[in-house]
């Protein structure tokens, strides 16, 4: 018996009683619409929120030195001072799963204006970059500082909402200059709000300024630490970083140089912090990472490395895991209401079957072998299941964007998910419609033309 | 060529115990072009010489050549194809598929055979069959919208449609007014004389034996007369 026959003899069939096979696969419909419906607008929350724990940084990588250990005392995380900008430019170059990153120095000091004065809880120097690593592009009022100004270490800074709050007060901060351990810096742009991060610290009370400015024009803390250590590093002017800066300080005489006990000012950075593309490629960038530094910082293999890596991994793994149970849930439920359709179908293929026992008697009777009827029935039990997922496709996807039209919820069309509604419908239908098809198959034709 | 040959055809039915022997040692012969009626009372074994004679049973014992093959011990599927190639049925209550046309009851048969017929020339033999019975205008319609003279010729189109040497027809007139059932008559007459083709009519009414040329007459589970051609006339003589 050829396919096309036994397909159309199947239609055939469906068609003598239209409204019991619409009814039949009726549970398949709902079935199938609930979940390629669940599917989509499931896809669709949970890449808004993923994305919206992108925004709180959940795909962010820090790279910090690693400690250094002075006469047996360790010095603690980020005593080291290897990482250099050169590391930072690398990593933007050589890492294709990463998006963006900034060399970041930290500071801490008072910053004054006018008569009023405020401790922000950080103080960041670093790139343009940065506001894109920590997806921070849009800013309050003003803009961003430029590389330029990086280059040349201008005396620039943004200030987060809470700075420009308490000390303009309500005013415009762009074009100020506040001092910062008696630097004047001039206020080109106020960050957007951000609010608390996951850590419940204040993300707004920060001052960002050039790296190199807080690097080598604020002195703080850390510089005069830092003299003690031996670089190979060292520089006292920015041409080995950026070639066309101009020099920090005047050239000094040989005698100058010779009189003069020279503050040596390293290059390195406290943090070098990263982007990935996504959440998904953060381990892969972290690989790349580890690979380009150690290749760039000499390190043998088998030596430790001497930076340390960090990420949201407990984050992404929470992401994850929720996503994760909402996705088996919902196949959970998928599975009940396909079940269901399925036992639906059986019953009627069963009913079915009873009630066309002559009809099987006569196919048997002009020369249908078993395996005729076998197949017949079992290509009408997935025919019918395959209308019902066909239709439970269109009404799950249409539902899913009346979701979106009309709740603005956001959905995404899910190919993998109309794929397996096609296979399972398939599966229910050979599955529920085996044992009814195998009864009929099993029937004495003598009987079955006698049956009344 | 005898088209049928029984040998001592035995049928037993076991029902837990007891033995019910139903037919018991027949023999018979059914020559080509020939147009038989096989008699008897309900309950003489004639519907199971049918069912057996029509390869829908197996026989317990005794040989079974038909159109030149033994077949009492061949498979389910090999006794299908001889039912599919070799037999065309018509039954008393006609069998058609309910809510389906005409044309599809009479190739249905089609799709159990055609390996090498394609779906128009599938519907062209089935066209063909049913312009035979004089039924082209009505092939599109359903069993439901036709008389019952018109779905006997739609099934005995069926029956025809792939060309079989014999036809059984198992009380093709018990549904059908004394008129109707003179017009099927003629029509397997006309079938057996124009065509030569052998037809098997199953009844237990006189009236319709009357228009074979042979009557076997079955009797618990014996032949009490008529199993061989060349004794028909020394029958007579004897009764």
């Amino acid at each position: 018996m050829k396919a096309r026959r036994t397909l159309l003899t199947a239609f055939l069939a469906i068609r003598r009683n239209p409204l019991r096979s619409l009814l039949t696969t009726f549970g398949i419909v709902i079935g199938v619409a609930a979940v390629i419906a669940m599917m989509e607008i499931g896809n669709g929350s949970s890449s808004a929120i993923a994305k919206s724990f992108e925004s709180m940084g959940a795909n962010t990588i820090m790279v910090m030195p690693a400690s250094t250990t002075n006469s047996g005392i360790s010095q603690g995380t980020g005593s080291s001072m290897k990482l250099s900008p050169g590391d930072c430019d690398a990593i933007i170059k050589e890492c294709p799963a990463v998006a963006a990153a900034a060399p970041v120095v930290r500071g801490r000091a008072q910053i004054i204006y006018g008569g009023k004065n405020w401790s922000p809880s950080y103080i960041y120097g670093s790139t343009p970059d940065f506001l894109k690593v920590r997806e921070w592009s849009e800013l309050e009022e003003g803009e961003c500082f430029t590389d330029k100004d990086v280059m040349n270490s201008n005396k620039v800074c943004l200030l987060g909402k809470t700075i420009a709050n308490e000390l303009f007060e309500g005013e415009s901060a762009i074009g100020k200059e506040i001092r910062v351990k008696n630097v004047t810096f001039r206020v080109v742009g106020v960050l957007k709000k951000k609010g608390a991060n996951m850590m419940g610290m204040d993300q707004d009370d920060v001052l960002l300024v050039p790296w190199t400015t807080l690097k080598y024009r604020v002195s703080g803390s850390k510089l005069s630490t830092s003299a003690s250590e031996s670089s190979s590093s060292s520089t006292n002017s920015l041409s080995s970083i950026y070639p066309d800066a101009s020099s920090l300080y005047p050239e000094k005489s040989s005698t100058q140089s010779a009189d003069t006990l020279l503050f040596v000012r390293f290059a390195n950075v406290d943090e070098i912090t990263v982007a990935a593309k996504s959440q998904e490629d953060v381990s892969e960038a972290i690989k790349e990472i580890k690979g380009v530094l150690r290749e760039r910082h000499r390190i043998k293999n088998g030596n430790e490395d001497d930076f340390s890596i960090r990420d949201m991994a407990e984050i992404i793994r929470t992401l994850s895991a929720t996503t994760g149970l909402i996705k088996n849930l919902l196949l959970c439920v998928a599975m009940i209401s396909l079940f269901v359709g399925g036992v639906g179908i059986m019953n009627i293929m069963l009913v079915s079957v009873t009630e066309r026992t002559r009809e099987i008697g006569l196919r048997m009777a002009v020369g249908a072998r078993s395996s005729d009827i076998l197949r017949q029935f079992l290509t009408e039990a997935v025919t019918l299941c395959l209308v019902g997922g066909a239709i439970g496709i269109t009404l799950g996807h249409g539902s899913s964007y009346l979701v979106n039209f009309v709740l603005n919820w956001p959905v995404e069309t899910s190919p993998g998910a109309i794929i397996a509604a096609i296979l399972v419908s398939t599966g229910v239908g050979v599955i529920f419609g085996f044992y009814p098809a195998w009864k009929a198959s099993k029937l004495d034709p003598i009987e079955a033309l006698r049956y009344e | 060529m005898k088209l049928i040959e029984l040998r001592d055809i035995c049928k037993t039915y076991y029902m837990g115990e007891i033995t019910v022997p139903v037919l018991k040692g027949i023999s018979l012969e059914v020559e080509r072009g020939e147009m038989i009626a096989l008699m008897g009372a309900s309950g003489s074994g004639k519907s199971t010489l049918m069912n057996i004679l029509g390869c829908l049973d197996r026989p317990s014992s005794g040989e079974f050549w038909f159109d030149g093959e033994e077949i009492s011990k061949i498979s389910n599927d090999a006794r299908a194809r001889i039912r599919n190639r070799k037999i065309g049925f018509v039954f008393q209550n006609f069998n058609l598929l309910a809510r389906t046309s005409a044309l599809d009851n009479v190739i249905m048969p089609l799709s159990y055979t055609a390996d090498h017929l394609n779906e128009r020339e599938m519907r062209k033999r089935g066209i063909d069959a049913l312009r035979r019975l004089g039924l082209e205008d009505r092939m599109h319609h359903e069993p439901a919208k036709l008389s019952g003279g018109q779905q006997q010729r739609v099934a005995i189109a069926r029956a025809l449609v792939n060309k079989p040497p014999v036809i059984f027809a198992d009380e093709p007139t018990g549904n059908l007014d004394s008129h109707t059932s003179d017009e099927v008559l003629r029509l397997f007459q006309e079938l057996n004389e124009k065509e030569g083709m052998t037809i098997i009519l199953v009844t237990h009414s006189e009236e319709v034996a009357s228009h074979a040329k042979r009557s076997i007459h079955i009797h618990d589970g014996q032949i009490l007369a008529g199993a061989f051609t060349h004794l028909k006339e020394v029958e007579r003589g004897v009764a």
